[in-house]
């Protein structure tokens, strides 16, 4: 360890910049940086800027610079700037992404396709930004709270003259007895809520110190918030499942390891209607058409008993009932359920009658339920329908096979086979939506649709997270930190009395300026003094006309 | 109801008449001879304040009356909350007025405000129910919040405009000349929308156009100003209206992009006028309202702005708005491009207290980058509604 000895004896870890005793600058560069600079972190050796020698001593500097981290900041800002472009991934249909950007959006869409811009939130690199603004955040806050922790606890009240000279509010006066016009500041400075240390000469008045901490609060908040982020990979964490529910329907809901069941009794919507709502909204009814008012699912929630033996299965007690809104989720447990779609009029069965067609007239009627359909139909006197095959979702024939595409009664088709006295063997028809074929020849018997009932299906989203207590807890710690070091300022005043009698004054604040010479000009006022001059004001009022001058000044603070 | 309706109307009306002659005022008050820094007490200044904080209390009117005759906050639809945005606007101003006095920044918040308010009046201004996502408490929490944190992040941008049109040397060609100029035009071009809306308005003109969307299916578009562009294979519908025959793409909404294409030739015609009329360009026009600026002052006002606006931002939009989307879409974040723009907004002013904490980024750089805050802001109120589709689309 290099130390450096001060002046005035006080020996200094190496990397210091102000003796931590008297304040003088311990190194030419240090003198010859902006005050500003170099009260930044009140002169103190910081890790970052003392060794550059091992590997890691190099990693620590790249993530403790201020620059690396703004590079950071500004790169994650474009680049989630550049997944906006087109819809992401998860706004369009499924599966049709390699089809999507380049049909709607051309070459520029192929591009964004096949650089991955498509899903950018979960790419690779874009993670490794956040990871690495995490890292930065990390390191360049230890890097400077530390060295600032200390030489704020240490601070000395006695202070050089070169110290006091360097500060941007700074003034020279001759008084006729400065212990009198100490103790009038004091007066005042109190008033102003200073916390006031007073030694031989010398008097450090302070205020406003925690400030100094918001930043790094704000910092322990976002962490917080990054490993909340992190924690939803944990399994058991997080589930998001979907679940769709047709009316009158129970079915254990997924994610929840078949202990909790949800049965529907129906889902509603609702839309605003003139004459019925407010009169003030009928303008805009006029002009938009139907506007959605509500959408809710009515819904009993039932958890499993614990059997008495394991393995057993217990009863279904009901726990809640209600109904579950936009806005307004089911919550059990650790769950809550989304009301977030819905599918309105899906077939839930279709009536038909049995007719004779020479006669037209019929010989029964029979319903098939689409939730439970049956094997035969038996009609009265003798009469009675096989049904053979049922496609739920007919989408036409492939090699003279009807297909269904799903189990969803969206199309329904049967193959079905007609028995009466005359025709003990029955005849064969293929019956669906808008469709009768009789592909075995004329058949003496027909199908006639005499009806169908519907109900409506509520899509819900089953949602537990168990991170969301310590994303709370990140948000508020990093509000709490960012209000504390935006709305409060580290405001100090330094007063000396020189050996020849002058009195020293000089300000710093690291914020507000305008705020600090407010506190000075009403601490001053008793005095009859003028308040401590503010140098960068007055070289500004004096150069506003030079404005090459300025220009000069601001290059060398970049 | 409906009475009430017209007369929160009424008072917005007034506010915006009210607004109109503060600016006046203030303008008067730094021509005033006394007081030679621009700030402190002037007659002139306590007149203007007096009508602003007026005209404020009007808004607060129109604000309240029609909250009770919707029976819900005002914050649902573009028109109210950009509204709601100037609103918070002159709100910041007078906050920042009573701390610092500085009269100039009057001159440039007011029109500012005021184009903001006359902007939003050109979308559609009747009271809408809510649907179902927007019925909720946290509509009226996390919409003001966001507001207010903006429009006090946006008095840095006014702060550092009237830097800048001081600091800058506008003798010397050079790029901070013409991006100054840059800024102030699409100020113009933002009066050029309301000037062409307004007419298009007034005239009562109106064309259908038949065209296939996006997905391929037949639909219709409605035009409020002459077909500059038609849509996708769009066919006209409306006997003797105007219509040229140049076809956008699927993707593109030509009606929107036609009212972009007369914003930007009304305003571009303005312009020229004003420049051929002036002989100067608008920066050097405006460069005497600003010759006894405390640039020192302005660099000030802005940093503290921005200190103050950036906590509200965050607790609106991301704090607020992650907790109310958690609550109606069912997880707090999912890259809604708004919920983008919101973060990348956020993270441009953490890039702005980063720079100026800690590298000493003050003065003409500091409002270099306000005026770059502001246009994110904007671009995020207006360009992801009316442009990039999302959950937030609700105009």
């Amino acid at each position: 360890m290099n130390e450096i000895t001060c002046k005035c004896g006080h020996v200094n870890p190496e990397g210091t910049e102000l003796c931590l005793s008297c304040g003088r600058t311990l190194s030419k560069d240090a003198e010859n940086r902006k005050t500003a600079d170099v009260m930044r972190y009140e002169g103190m050796a910081r890790r970052s800027q003392t060794y550059n020698l091992s590997i890691i001593d190099k990693i620590w500097n790249f993530f403790s610079s201020v620059k690396v981290g703004v590079w950071l900041i500004v790169t994650t800002l474009i680049a989630s700037s550049l997944g906006t472009i087109f819809p992401q991934a998860l706004f369009i249909p499924q599966g049709t992404e390699n089809v999507y950007y380049e049909e709607r959006y051309g070459i520029a869409g192929k591009i964004y396709y096949v650089l991955g811009f498509h899903d950018l939130y979960s790419s690779w690199w874009y993670l490794l930004l956040i990871g690495a603004i995490g890292t930065s955040i990390i390191i360049a806050s230890l890097d400077r709270v530390i060295p600032l922790y200390k030489a704020l606890k240490h601070q000395r009240i006695n202070r050089h003259e070169s110290f006091m000279k360097r500060q941007r509010v700074f003034s020279d006066y001759s008084v006729e007895s400065p212990e009198k016009t100490i103790a009038q500041i004091r007066e005042r400075l109190e008033k102003k809520r200073y916390r006031i240390r007073e030694e031989k000469d010398h008097l450090l008045a302070e205020k406003g110190r925690f400030s100094r901490w918001g930043p790094y609060i704000n910092h322990i908040g976002l962490i917080i918030f990054l490993i909340g982020g992190m924690l939803r990979f944990v399994p058991g964490m997080y589930v998001d499942e979907n679940m769709w529910i047709r009316e009158g329907e129970t079915m254990a809901i997924p994610g929840t390891g078949q202990e909790y069941f949800l049965k529907s009794d129906g889902f509603t919507v609702e839309t605003y209607e003139q004459g019925e709502d407010p009169e003030v909204f009928n303008n805009t009814i006029e002009r938009e058409g139907a506007i959605a008012k509500n959408y809710q699912t009515d819904a009993h929630l039932y958890q499993r008993e614990q059997g008495s033996i394991a393995g057993q299965q217990g009863e279904l007690v009901e726990v809640q009932n209600g109904a579950i809104q936009v806005n307004q989720p089911l919550k059990f447990d650790q769950f809550a359920l989304y009301q977030v779609d819905f599918r309105q009029d899906e077939y839930l069965s279709m009536s038909f009658n049995m007719t004779n067609k020479a006669s037209e007239e019929s010989v029964g009627s029979f319903t098939i339920r689409f939730d439970e359909p049956q094997k035969v139909y038996e009609l009265e006197n003798g009469y009675s329908v096989e049904l053979t095959e049922y496609f739920p979702d007919f989408s036409g024939f492939e090699d003279g096979e009807p297909q269904s595409v799903s189990p969803i009664p969206n199309n329904p088709a049967f193959l079905v086979r007609l028995f009466s006295p005359e025709k003990p063997d029955g005849e064969v028809a293929f019956i669906g939506i808008q469709r009768n074929v009789e592909p075995l020849g004329e058949n003496d018997y027909a199908l006639e649709f005499a009806g169908v009932e519907t109900r409506d299906v509520s899509g819900l989203t089953v949602r537990k997270d168990l991170t969301l207590w310590i994303l709370g807890l990140g948000g508020a710690v990093f509000m709490i930190g960012v209000v504390q070091g935006a709305y409060w300022n580290h405001r100090r005043l330094w007063l000396k009395k020189t050996a020849d009698g002058r009195l020293l004054a000089a300000g710093h604040t690291n914020k507000n300026w305008f705020g600090l010479r407010k506190d000075l000009e009403y601490v001053f006022d008793s005095t009859g003094l003028e308040k401590p001059v503010d140098h960068q004001e007055e070289n500004l009022n004096r150069n506003t006309s030079a404005d090459a001058k300025e220009e000069n000044n601001r290059d060398s603070t970049s | 109801m409906t009475q009430l309706v017209s007369i929160s109307s009424t008072l917005l009306y007034a506010a915006f008449v009210l607004y109109l002659i503060a600016t006046v005022f203030f303008a008067g008050s730094i021509k005033s001879k006394k007081h030679t820094n621009q700030t402190g007490k002037n007659k002139w200044a306590t007149i203007a304040i007096t009508i602003t904080i007026t005209g404020f209390i009007s808004q607060l009117g129109y604000f309240i009356t029609r909250w009770i005759a919707s029976g819900h906050a005002p914050l649902s639809n573009l028109f109210e909350f950009i509204t709601f945005f100037g609103m918070m606007l002159v709100a910041a101003f007078i906050i920042i007025y009573f701390i610092y006095r500085t009269h100039v920044l009057g001159v440039f918040a007011l029109p500012i405000a005021l184009l903001i308010i006359a902007y939003s009046s050109m979308f559609p201004r009747d009271v809408s129910p809510l649907i179902p996502a927007l019925q909720s408490d946290w509509l009226a929490i996390h919409v003001s919040t966001v507001a207010a944190g903006e429009a006090i992040l946006a008095i840095s941008f006014v702060a550092g405009l009237i830097y800048l049109l001081k600091d800058v040397d506008l003798a010397k060609k050079g790029k901070q000349t013409f991006w100054l100029e840059a800024v102030l035009f699409s100020l113009v071009l933002v009066v050029g929308f309301i000037v062409s809306t307004t007419a298009g308005s007034i005239a009562g003109y109106e064309s259908e156009f038949a065209y296939v969307n996006s997905e391929e299916e037949a639909a219709t578009a409605q035009y409020a100003l002459p077909a500059l562009v038609i849509p996708h294979q769009g066919e006209l519908l409306t006997e003797g209206q105007f219509a040229t025959s140049l076809s956008m793409p699927a993707i593109v909404n030509a009606s929107r992009l036609n009212t972009v294409l007369w914003s930007i030739l009304t305003g571009t015609i303005l312009y020229l006028v004003l420049r051929l009329v002036t002989r100067k360009s608008i920066s050097a026009l405006l460069q005497p309202l600003v010759k006894r600026v405390n640039l020192n002052l302005m660099d000030e006002v802005g940093y503290r702005s921005i200190l103050i606006g950036f906590p509200v931002f965050t607790l609106g939009g991301l704090v607020f708005a992650m907790i109310w989307a958690q609550i109606a879409w069912t997880r707090f974040w999912g890259w809604d491009p708004k919920e983008v723009w919101a973060l990348i907004t956020w993270l441009f002013y953490a890039a702005f207290l980063h720079l100026r904490l800690s590298k000493g980024w003050e003065g003409n750089r500091s409002a270099w980058l306000a005026v770059i805050g502001f246009a994110i802001i904007m671009f995020n109120l207006i360009a992801v509604n009316l442009i990039i589709a999302g959950l937030h689309s609700y105009a």
